[in-house]
């Protein structure tokens, strides 16, 4: 069971938190003209990546706060965890 | 009966508290302290089950969690468990324990006849015979295997012990209590860590507990004694017997399984039977000491072969003799020390040795007490069916290929060491890449993958000295990084026997013309010949031999068997073992129960139950539940010998003639506030929110990025900056991480905050002509008119000084409203709403007549939002804005989504008026075209209309809406009906949505 860092709450469980899929993934802006291909990518386009991975995470049973992590996807280490408005570095 | 095998002046067992026992069906004696294992031993019982495939019989391998064959049925307290090792159970007063894999007695066993068949079941013979003809596999080959095999039966009775599962956190968890366990514990504990320190057996101290040495002035056991008391005394560590760390997870969380009464008769009250511990520890220590290996002959496996460590173990700890007569059988000096302790306890014994002229303090010691020892000596063979009798031995060459003359010896057992194999399941469960020492001939654990180390034996260290030091040192070191003390402690001097190395011999050749099965894997009974037969049909990998032959893939993991057959496969394929690698180790480490791991979540525990505040009051007037999600909710009110289709039926017709009322609690509730409010509904459904007035409610639905629908529901703006959402009761959970994940990550410049207030409040729903005068009643300060409370109306009332919210929305297609009241005054609200309704012929209707209600009306619910449908299935495409952009919707110009022949919601109706449809039938336009027969749709939901009195479904149907009129097929192959259809509006009843507005 992984142990995730909350930026708001600390330390906690994998339990206490739901999956939410590549954190770099950004929805295009709503109104804007927009190719088949650009929407496709954004729907249904994700890489399958062995490594470090930056991902959404949620922690649901705790503060509520959508979170990004750093994790390495093939060994599970954690390296970063960052607030919802913080940019990937 | 007497104990024969069994000493007076030693052993660490309770005299005094003698115990009785039974196996199969005999009862025994024994003592307080002692196993399973020793207490039959002890009786002269060595005989304990068969093997798994041939069924040969079987004693006793070992004395711990490595022993491979003595498994046993356990009964205790009315309950059976299987796959017990008699090694680990300690006895109690009354246990019961059976053999298992015997069939009708152990003594005299008809499955033994495989081991006399010709085919001799060799690696692979269950592949390559029960393969054909295909049909044999059901009526003949897997019951036969199904008798045949098996470690015991499994209760099918409900289990009725409690298991408890405990979280904890830790600067330091130690896993097994010998020597480096103890040191290292110590010194970390001393320097202020938190430390668990968690072992196996019921006593500490592992080996120092049988190993003749000295820690300053005290023997190895009264030093263990000394430092666990003082552990137990100090506030920052946690002591654990019985307690096997079995697996090591990511993330240093490891996961420890404790018994806590299984050595009881019973359990005690108010304490679980066992619990298993998730411990998160800062450092891991793995101090799991090594298991002895044993050297491969000739029936190896009879019983009275065994390990010599285990033998010693048995004379020291339990006071019990495996033999009066043994054969010692070594490649190193661990042979002699149990030789030794024989001796010192009146019993001789003859040591063969495969080496040559070894030189060390302990051979030294075992010549000047006069024990007799063969250098260059191995057993060829044993001799003797359910009992050792004698042994073949040989002199060996010194290129260990040719054996001299046989000779023949008596003897009652044969006491086997191999070497020592370290016990890395844990480093390696961890990610450490395992290195193979050439020293010790085994694998030890690389670098460190987590925060672990392994320690002592488990590390291929095999003197006290250097353990206790290096074990000192780490537990130091570790704790200090955590705690930033430097409380450094010592031990006295250790004195101990030198010994030398070992012979890297671990397998007999066999004499000619003879041929001996020689087993590798005990447990499994995969022999040598097994191995050379998948290496001979082309598998080489280590993982798919251990596959094919079943090496090391029992219950005990290969154990005592890995190693060897490793020698043997890099032996044949000329290969050194580190090339051929090991297999991978998982957890668990030893068999862990069911039991344990459920913890408290069974039955109605394994998820929580939600009950309305209502819910008193359906119990009370005969309600019949059902599950919906997490809650409870009535399903139908049972009046007389009504079943589920009269009372539905009868409560669904009131509520289109009179006045119904139901429990709509369960919705989804979401509080929405800010300034921002409108915008966000705005985006997030797919209808015009901007312009809503407050006090007015509106339906919206709400897509998935991918254009499906996600939910339905209405919302209502409360005030200015306001609103209160429904959800489906099915997917409230979802919808609320749905809005926080727009609302933190994708627009966080909307000043919104949301909450879920589903469990604040209580909901009615008050449905059917006279709800508005039954209303009325309810609201005599509120003005709940026509003009007073439109449709889709909202205002605040007086239900007689309980606040309420009155919405005029309708789910069943009649004019309704749903009251909300705090969830405190639920119960009030519903009771005052049945009082009042009686003059309005109110009855309370179930989740049964609500579905019959919504789908007469063809109104969508769960069934048709499936997660595949778009809102053009569900004839929603009216709610779909031009004028803005929102959630999904530039999925919805799909082609597929687009074509002239998309599916849709329709009406079905039976020809004959009568025949019910069942849910999930398919849809043909040929009853009788060839098969596969051409699907256009499926039933998604069906009633029994109350309006005209016959059945009726809603599907959805591939081009929906040029089929009305059409006649179709509905085939259920399940329940092998076919009937004839026709399709209509899935607005059954009253399509022009009167009724609501009225
Ligand atoms: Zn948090």
């Amino acid at each position: 069971m992984l142990h995730i860092k909350c930026p708001h709450c600390g330390m906690r469980s994998q339990n206490e938190f739901s999956y939410g899929g590549d954190a770099s993934v950004k929805r295009p802006e709503l109104g804007k003209e927009i190719s088949d291909e650009e929407w496709n990518n954004f729907v249904y386009n994700r890489k399958s990546l062995r490594g470090k991975h930056w991902e959404l995470w949620q922690h649901l049973s705790g503060c509520r706060q959508w979170i990004k992590v750093e994790r390495d996807t093939a060994t599970h280490e954690i390296f970063k965890t960052l607030k919802a408005n913080e940019e990937i570095s | 009966m007497p104990q024969s095998f069994r000493l007076e002046n030693i052993g660490l067992i309770n005299r005094n508290k003698k115990l009785s026992f039974k196996f199969n069906g005999k009862t025994y004696f024994g003592y307080e302290g002692d196993t399973l294992a020793s207490a039959l031993i002890a009786n002269g019982v060595h005989l304990i089950g068969r093997s798994f495939k041939y069924h040969r019989p079987r004693g006793f391998f070992g004395a711990g969690v490595d022993e491979p064959y003595a498994i046993v049925q356990l009964y205790r307290n009315g309950e059976t468990e299987p796959n017990i090792k008699a090694t680990e159970q300690e006895l109690f007063e009354g246990l019961e324990a059976k053999s298992v894999n015997c069939w009708p007695s152990v003594n005299f066993d008809v499955g033994a006849i495989n081991n006399f068949l010709k085919i001799f079941l060799p690696a692979g013979f269950y592949y390559k015979t029960f393969m054909w003809p295909k049909s044999f596999w059901y009526k003949i080959y897997e019951p036969f295997i199904r008798k045949a095999a098996g470690l015991g039966v499994a209760s099918i009775e409900h289990d009725k012990e409690r298991y408890e599962h405990k979280y904890e956190y830790c600067d330091l968890l130690i896993a097994g209590s010998g020597p480096s366990g103890l040191a290292s514990a110590y010194a970390a504990a001393k320097n202020g860590a938190r430390v668990i320190l968690a072992e196996d057996k019921s006593r500490f101290g592992g080996t120092l507990l049988t190993s003749e040495v000295n820690i300053g002035n005290k023997s190895g056991k009264e030093w263990a004694d000394g430092i666990i008391s003082e552990l137990k005394e100090m506030p920052n560590v946690t002591v654990k017997n019985r307690s096997q760390v079995f697996g090591y997870y990511d993330h240093n969380m490891l996961v420890m399984s404790e018994r806590i009464s299984d050595h009881l008769p019973e359990t005690k009250k108010f304490h679980p039977k066992q619990r298993l511990w998730y411990i998160r520890a800062k450092e891991v220590l793995i101090s799991s000491g090594s298991i002895e290996r044993p050297i491969v002959f000739g029936n190896n496996d009879t019983p009275g072969v065994m390990l010599s460590s285990a033998a010693k173990e048995y004379l020291k700890v339990y006071g019990v003799l495996v033999g009066k007569n043994p054969l010692i059988f070594t490649n190193n000096d661990s042979g002699y020390e149990t030789a030794i302790e024989f001796k010192k306890n009146g019993i001789e014994s003859v040591i063969l040795d495969t080496r040559k002229n070894p030189q060390s303090e302990i051979v030294e010691e075992a010549k000047n007490l006069g024990i007799k020892i063969k250098f260059s000596y191995v057993v060829v063979a044993a001799q003797g069916y359910k009992k050792v009798k004698s042994a073949d031995i040989a002199k060996i060459s010194d290129d260990k290929e040719q054996l001299g003359v046989i000779e023949n010896i008596k003897c009652d057992c044969i006491c086997v060491s191999g070497f020592w194999t370290p016990t890395i399941h844990l480093a390696s469960q961890s990610g450490n890449k395992t290195k193979f020492n050439e020293d010790i001939d085994a694998f030890v654990p690389g670098v460190s993958k987590q925060n672990e180390k392994t320690l002592g034996a488990a590390n291929g260290v095999y003197t006290l000295d250097e353990t206790l030091k290096s074990s000192l040192e780490i537990g130091h070191k570790l704790s200090k990084k955590i705690t930033k003390s430097d409380n450094k402690i010592s031990f006295p001097n250790v004195v101990e026997k030198k010994s030398t190395v070992h012979d890297k011999f671990w397998c007999v050749p066999l004499p000619k013309g003879k041929s001996y099965k020689r087993f590798l894997d005990f447990q499994n009974d995969v022999a040598v010949s097994d191995v050379e037969i998948a290496l001979k049909e082309g598998y080489r990998s280590i993982e798919h031999v251990k596959r094919y032959t079943t090496l090391g893939m029992a219950t005990d993991q290969g154990k005592t068997s890995n190693l060897n057959g490793l020698q043997l496969v890099s032996k044949i394929e000329n290969k050194v073992v580190p090339n051929v690698g090991h297999t991978t180790f998982r957890p668990p480490y030893t068999p862990v129960s069911i039991g344990a791991i459920v913890g408290r979540e069974v039955g109605k525990h394994s998820k929580p139950t939600r009950k309305s505040p209502m819910h008193l009051w359906h119990e009370k007037n005969n309600a019949i539940f059902v599950d919906a999600g997490v809650w409870l909710r009535p399903r139908y009110y049972k009046q007389g010998n009504e079943n589920l289709f009269e009372a539905s039926k009868r409560e669904a017709k009131n509520v289109r003639t009179n006045v119904g009322v139901c429990d709509v609690t369960t919705l989804g509730k979401i509080d929405i506030k800010g300034p921002d409010a409108a915008e966000l509904l705005n985006r997030v459904y797919t209808n015009a929110w901007l312009k809503l007035p407050v006090g007015k409610a509106r339906y919206g639905v709400m897509l998935r990025e991918d254009g499906i629908v996600m939910d339905d529901g209405t919302t209502t703006r409360i005030s200015e900056n306001h609103y209160h959402m429904t959800t489906t009761t099915a997917q409230a959970a979802n919808v609320l991480s749905h809005l926080e994940y727009y609302l933190q990550l994708v627009w966080p410049e909307l000043n919104v905050n949301v909450v879920s207030t589903t469990e604040q409040w209580a909901g009615a729903a008050i449905a059917g002509p006279k709800s508005r005068d039954l209303l009325q009643k309810l609201f005599p300060n509120n003005d709940v008119s026509k003009e007073g409370l439109p449709f889709m109306g909202f205002m605040e009332g007086d239900l007689f000084g309980v606040k309420a919210r009155i919405f005029r929305i309708s789910f069943s297609g009649e004019l309704a409203y749903e009251v909300n009241v705090e969830s405190d005054n639920g119960n009030f609200m519903w009771e005052k709403i049945m009082e009042l309704g009686q003059e309005f012929k109110i009855q309370p209707y179930g989740t049964e007549a609500l579905s019959t209600l919504r789908i007469e009306m063809g109104h969508v619910a769960g069934s048709e939002l499936d997660g595949r449908t778009i809102p053009y299935d569900n004839s929603l495409e009216g709610l779909l804005s031009k004028k803005k952009d929102f959630i999904g919707k530039r999925s919805l110009t799909r082609a597929a989504f687009t074509a002239i022949d998309r599916q849709k919601v329709v009406g079905v109706v039976p020809l004959d008026k009568k025949t019910s449809i069942p849910e999930g039938s398919h849809l043909v336009k040929d009853s009788n075209a060839p098969l596969p027969n051409p699907k256009l749709g499926y039933i998604s939901a069906s009633c029994w209309s109350v309006e005209y009195d016959n059945p009726f479904s809603l599907a959805i149907l591939k081009d929906g809406k040029n089929m009305i009129g059409e006649k179709l097929f509905v085939m259920s192959p399940l329940k092998n009906k076919v009937i004839p259809v026709e399709i209509v509006s899935s607005h059954y009843v009253d399509p022009k949505g009167e009724r609501v507005r009225s």
